[in-house]
């Protein structure tokens, strides 16, 4: 297996406190697939990407990506986060080459590394503002810089936690368009959070339904039978599409309702 | 050699154009006076009150002190006595009758040495105790004691330290302005936004990258606020200071004047000192404003 999540519990303590936030999760990814991990708020998904990521520490099991078990972050797993996170005293072009410069620093030249990071641009279609500073572009925009900086360091997964969050419905739209166009170019394998179901159908080959916390599991896996490259118009009346989509919504709310405060 | 030719197209166009008279839109060219006129007025706005408010403060001033027996020197007894003063800055008449421009610039030589050190000190101290949790338990109640000790009180053990006036007072003006330069990196430090951190950690940037690439950015508008506290610390200290160890600054200079009873050259060195003090301020302003350009939005 390419990724393989085996047996991931984590705890989380704090003070006299222990809260267990994922018992037992185990989760086999192909390479070049793109799996969802779908749940209501608080069910721990953003845990168990910043696991893969390495930024957290798991309790009990381990990750293994490659054969090699993933201890500590680094580049082979880029992550694209919910709120961007370029340094806003960069332009966009620094912002990217700051991760080419570390990553290529030994294999590739001065302008092997330019050209790396300008091509990087460009599949996000952002050449045109590669001297702004992030304050200067829009939310979707940012994001794109952000989906470029982990592309350029040519990671084994791509993590996004829920990348397209903070947009609205139609940047949003234009942002997973352009994901799911990466993606067929690129063949990337990604790991993607989100709680937007139609966003997890369109995108996924499979999607990871996570059951509420306390002790969150996997619930459930659902695979999406729809032959790529997919158009977002042809699928809304498209059977598998709106069966997918029943599957992941009865799942979410008719068997795993979001209890407040519960 | 192209030009005549030009010339008579256009002379050509011009008799062709003038045989049917072409309504052309009125270009609405402000003349430069009418642009000219509201920049000025803005700049006036600013610039008179504060200059009627000196005027105000000087007439008061010259009638309060206008009797013979007043105590305190009136605004022109002091043009009088300290002309020379004054008008030349920079004047030298002998070793210790130098211009008060020359005075100063001695005062802000010691003020750069120990602002200095006290700037990159206090930078890597505070990314310290920033970074560090223990470095933070450990040092902090230490910092936190030493700074309230007024900088003067440090001289005695300066001076039994270094032996010599120069490197004390130099010593002063370093352990003056360290505290808010420390405090402050510190404080900007431990606010480095989470999701920075993590992109450093994505990227595995080794801690020396870490500083210049992160922290040193990210932190700069604390750090400049740091700074800029500091530096007018210094030039506070830095008076003081120059008056116990004597020498060329201008602090030495008040003293010697006051020991002399000239009263008129004291008015005069304090306004200078002022107005040094101000451009400090300013100057280090604006460097935190050029540099800090892309970290203050967000």
């Amino acid at each position: 297996m390419y990724l393989k999540i085996d047996h991931v519990d984590k705890t989380f303590q704090r003070g006299s406190q222990t809260t267990e936030v994922l018992r037992g999760i185990t989760l086999d990814v192909a390479k070049g697939e793109y799996v969802s991990i779908i749940g209501h708020s608080g069910c721990g998904k953003s845990t168990l990407l910043n696991i893969v990521a390495g930024l957290t520490g798991s309790t009990n099991g381990g990750v293994i990506l490659e054969g090699r078990q993933v201890d500590e972050p680094g580049p082979d797993r880029a992550v694209v986060f919910q709120n961007h996170s370029l340094l806003p005293w960069l332009t966009v072009y620094d912002n990217v080459r700051l991760a080419v410069d570390k990553v290529f620093s030994k294999t590739k030249s001065r302008a092997e590394r330019h050209a790396w990071t300008l091509h990087n641009l460009d599949l996000v279609q952002m050449v045109h503002a590669k001297d702004k500073r992030p304050a200067e572009i829009s939310g979707g925009m940012k994001q794109r810089v952000g989906i470029a900086r982990a592309l350029a360091m040519e990671p084994k997964v791509l993590l996004l936690d829920e990348p397209f969050g903070a947009l609205d419905a139609l940047t949003r739209a234009h942002l997973q368009d352009s994901v799911m166009a990466l993606h067929q170019k690129l063949g990337n394998t990604v790991m993607m959070i989100t709680h937007d179901v139609d966003e997890a159908v369109l995108l996924s080959d499979r999607i990871v339904m996570m059951t509420n916390g306390p002790a969150a599991k996997i619930g459930e896996i659902l695979e999406v039978p729809l032959a790529r490259p997919r158009k977002r118009l042809e699928l809304v009346s498209d059977a598998a599409y709106t069966k997918c989509r029943a599957a992941v919504l009865k799942f979410l709310y008719e068997r795993h309702r979001y209890v407040e405060a519960a | 050699m192209n030009m005549p030719i030009r010339n008579t197209e256009n002379v050509v166009a011009l008799t062709q154009a003038s045989a049917e008279v072409l309504p052309m839109p009125q270009v609405p060219a402000k003349s430069l006076l009418s642009r000219a006129l509201p920049m000025m007025s803005e700049i006036a706005a600013r610039i008179v009150p504060p200059l009627i408010v000196l005027a105000i403060i000087l007439v008061v001033w010259q009638l309060a002190t206008n009797s013979p027996k007043a105590s305190l020197p009136s605004p022109l007894k002091i043009w009088q006595d300290s002309k020379d003063l004054i008008v030349d800055p920079f004047f030298v008449a002998g070793p210790q009758d130098i211009g008060l421009g020359l005075r100063i610039l001695t005062s802000l030589e010691r003020v750069a040495y120990g602002f200095g050190l006290a700037a990159i000190a206090g930078v890597l101290l505070g990314a310290i105790v920033g970074q560090s949790t223990w470095a933070m338990r450990g040092l902090d109640p230490i910092f936190q004691v030493l700074r309230t000790v007024p900088p003067l009180a440090w001289l005695p053990l300066s001076l039994a330290a270094f032996r010599d006036a120069n490197p004390s007072a130099i010593f002063v003006i370093f352990i003056t302005a360290i505290w808010p330069v420390i405090i402050n990196t510190a404080v900007g430090i431990r606010n480095i936004p989470q999701d920075y951190r993590n992109v450093a950690l994505v990227l595995k940037l080794n801690p020396i990258e870490y500083f210049y690439k992160i922290m040193v950015p990210s932190a700069a508008p604390y750090i400049f606020t740091g700074l800029r506290i500091g530096i007018g610390l210094s030039w506070l200290a830095i008076v003081a200071a120059e008056m116990l160890t004597g020498g060329v600054g201008i602090g030495f200079f008040i003293w010697d004047a006051w020991n002399s009873s000239r009263l008129s050259d004291i008015v005069v060195a304090l306004i200078y000192i002022g107005l040094v003090g101000f451009v400090l301020d300013r100057l280090v302003a604006g460097v935190s404003t050029i540099v800090t350009r892309g970290t203050a939005q967000s």
